[in-house]
């Protein structure tokens, strides 16, 4: 079985974001970015399952502007086979991705599509559901556990409650929550090995889909800020300052 | 047009979220939206359609009881929502696992860019939601025909009884898929109240240093009717299950009450509960983020601090 996986490219989630003074969005230039680390847990999946024979061949799919080449460079040093990079300078929503991943999974014929469940920057959770949707495939999102048995994947899944286990018929979009796996660093030879793995350029016209953004982002701004109180000696001081103060408990 | 909410509903009764996504729901009809649909889909699901019916504000409920929509398949959701899209200018879901999973599935079978997790309604196409763990806010505006969105239920009131009862009707299911099929589920059983609703939330971080030791944060938590929950990295440590998860990949609480011992304050925590009213912050190192944000702190180890908390909050019980 072939697996595809989805990968962005994010600000790494250690920096904090700054929002620019025009409110046009947050500020990238000169910041460090990473991988999205639900992205992340989708590539070491897929490549365990390689390593297990489950999977013959892992490709990674990223879509963006140029730099989205060194994202799908990390994630072939962790172990994937070969990358398609969808080549673009604008804006991307999750719906127009889903149309470009669309359009790749109808060239590549994957038996299961990988994504991780959310993107730390828009923070939407829609590609991996919105993906199924458009190939008319079964979807098992926030998974914090996967197993293949022939044609049927089946997909233990974190909800509010608790977890949720659903069988899917093969393909089938997957999307990773954070307990599936620990992602592992790659490794210098493998970093190495990657370099002479294929990325291979695609366009958005290529693939006959329409990118233009839908949503209009008319400015983005600082949330309300928290002042930092007063810090407390015991914790009977607490217990009165809750009732008398902040009249709580 | 008008405006449809897919309610979540558990054993007859509407999820809290479900109520806050329908007063999130009169807000758009009242600012040109239109007046307020409600479907609720599952099995034996008479006495929440009947609540819903009952709720201030609401013109319609459809009700489809039916087997397929009893264990919330999105395959099974879209395929019911998706003929009924063309009567609707918005179709709101409450931003829970369950809306997640359905709702971006609904909208691309009817291309729309959804809009994600809104706290708030500018008017009827344009909505302020969280971005970057709600290190900022984007202020977006949707052309779309059908505006498909989830909604932050900590953000809305939750709607409540009054007005004229709304008639229910009976909706067809729609023909099956086969795609995918329920198998089990393991819900976590707790007497305490529900993280995402509590009046007050205690939580535990890798400070807590193993699972067991939440046994401290729970004594206490019945001392308070609260519920527990935990950060990220808990979670990571595997101290306790994802579902206490509080943060900008797990839930997003805002009770009275939220009192965070041994978590630093990662931004990603912080988005899952800094609208929290009143933030207590028990921590050994003085620089921890955490106390930033926090209306209380004391700096100490949370293994002296939280029995000498018990002690006084029962002597205060008592008292």
């Amino acid at each position: 079985m072939k697996i595809l996986v989805a990968v962005k490219r994010v600000i790494d989630a250690n920096i904090k974001v700054r929002v620019r003074h025009d409110g046009s969005g947050v500020e990238t230039a000169n910041v460090k970015m990473a991988m999205n680390p639900f992205c992340e847990i989708a590539v070491e999946e897929a490549v365990r399952m390689a390593e297990e024979g489950v999977a013959d061949e892992v490709v990674l799919v990223s879509a963006g502007p140029g730099p989205a080449k060194e994202t799908l460079r990390t994630g072939l040093a962790m172990g994937a086979d070969r990358a398609i990079h969808i080549v673009t300078e604008e804006t991307l929503e999750p719906l127009a991705v889903a149309k470009l991943l669309a359009a790749v999974a109808a060239r590549e014929d994957p038996g299961m599509i990988l994504l991780g469940k959310q993107a730390i920057d828009d923070d939407c959770n829609q590609t991996g559901q919105m993906l199924a949707a458009l190939l008319g495939w079964s979807q098992g999102t926030f998974a914090s556990k996967i197993t293949i048995d022939g044609d049927t994947i089946t997909v233990t899944r974190e909800v509010d409650d608790g977890l949720e286990t659903v069988a899917l018929t093969r393909p089938a979009v997957v999307t990773t929550d954070l307990r599936l796996n620990e992602p592992r660093y790659a490794t210098l030879p493998n970093i190495m090995k990657a370099k002479k793995k294929s990325i291979d350029p695609l366009t958005p016209d290529e693939l006959g889909v329409d990118i233009t953004p839908r949503l209009e982002v008319l400015r983005v701004t600082d949330p309300p800020a928290r002042e930092a109180g007063i810090k407390l000696e015991t914790a009977a001081e607490l217990v009165d300052k809750l009732v008398n103060e902040a009249g709580v408990l | 047009m008008a405006v449809l909410v897919i309610a979540q509903h558990a054993n007859g009764a509407l999820a809290p979220a479900s109520l806050a996504t329908i007063t999130c729901a009169r807000e758009i009809g009242a600012k040109g939206g239109g007046e307020v649909t409600v479907v609720v889909a599952g099995r034996d699901c008479r006495a929440a359609a009947d609540e819903a019916a009952a709720l201030d504000g609401v013109a319609k409920v459809l009700i489809s009881d039916h087997g397929m929509y009893e264990n919330a398949s999105a395959e099974a959701l879209a395929a019911l929502i998706e003929p009924l899209a063309v009567d609707y200018g918005h179709i709101l879901y409450p931003a829970t696992t369950y809306g997640k999973n359905a709702a971006p599935r609904l909208a691309a079978l009817v291309d729309s860019q959804q809009v994600s997790d809104i706290q708030e309604v500018v008017d009827a196409e344009t909505f302020v939601r969280p971005i970057y763990a709600g290190n900022a806010l984007a202020t977006v505006r949707s052309k779309d025909a059908v505006k498909v969105i989830t909604v932050r239920a900590t953000a809305f009131e939750k709607a409540a009884p009054g007005g004229t009862p709304a008639r229910v009707e009976d909706l067809a299911p729609a023909a099956a898929d086969g795609l995918s099929r329920f198998v089990g589920a393991e819900h976590s059983a707790s007497a305490r109240p529900e993280l995402t609703s509590a009046r007050v939330v205690i939580s535990g971080g890798r400070g807590m240093q193993s699972g067991d030791n939440f046994v401290l944060l729970e004594e206490i938590a019945d001392l308070l009717g609260a519920a527990v929950g935990a950060s990220r990295a808990a979670v990571d440590a595997g101290f306790v299950p994802n579902d206490f998860q509080v943060g900008q990949t797990g839930k997003i609480v805002a009770p009275e009450l939220y009192i965070a011992v041994g978590i630093s304050g990662a931004i990603q925590h912080l988005a899952g509960m800094k609208d929290s009213k009143v933030i207590v912050a028990i921590n050994k190192d003085e620089d921890a983020p955490i106390f930033q944000v926090a209306d209380y702190g004391i700096v100490g180890d949370l293994f002296e601090v939280l029995p000498q908390l018990k002690a006084a909050l029962a002597a205060a019980k008592q008292g």
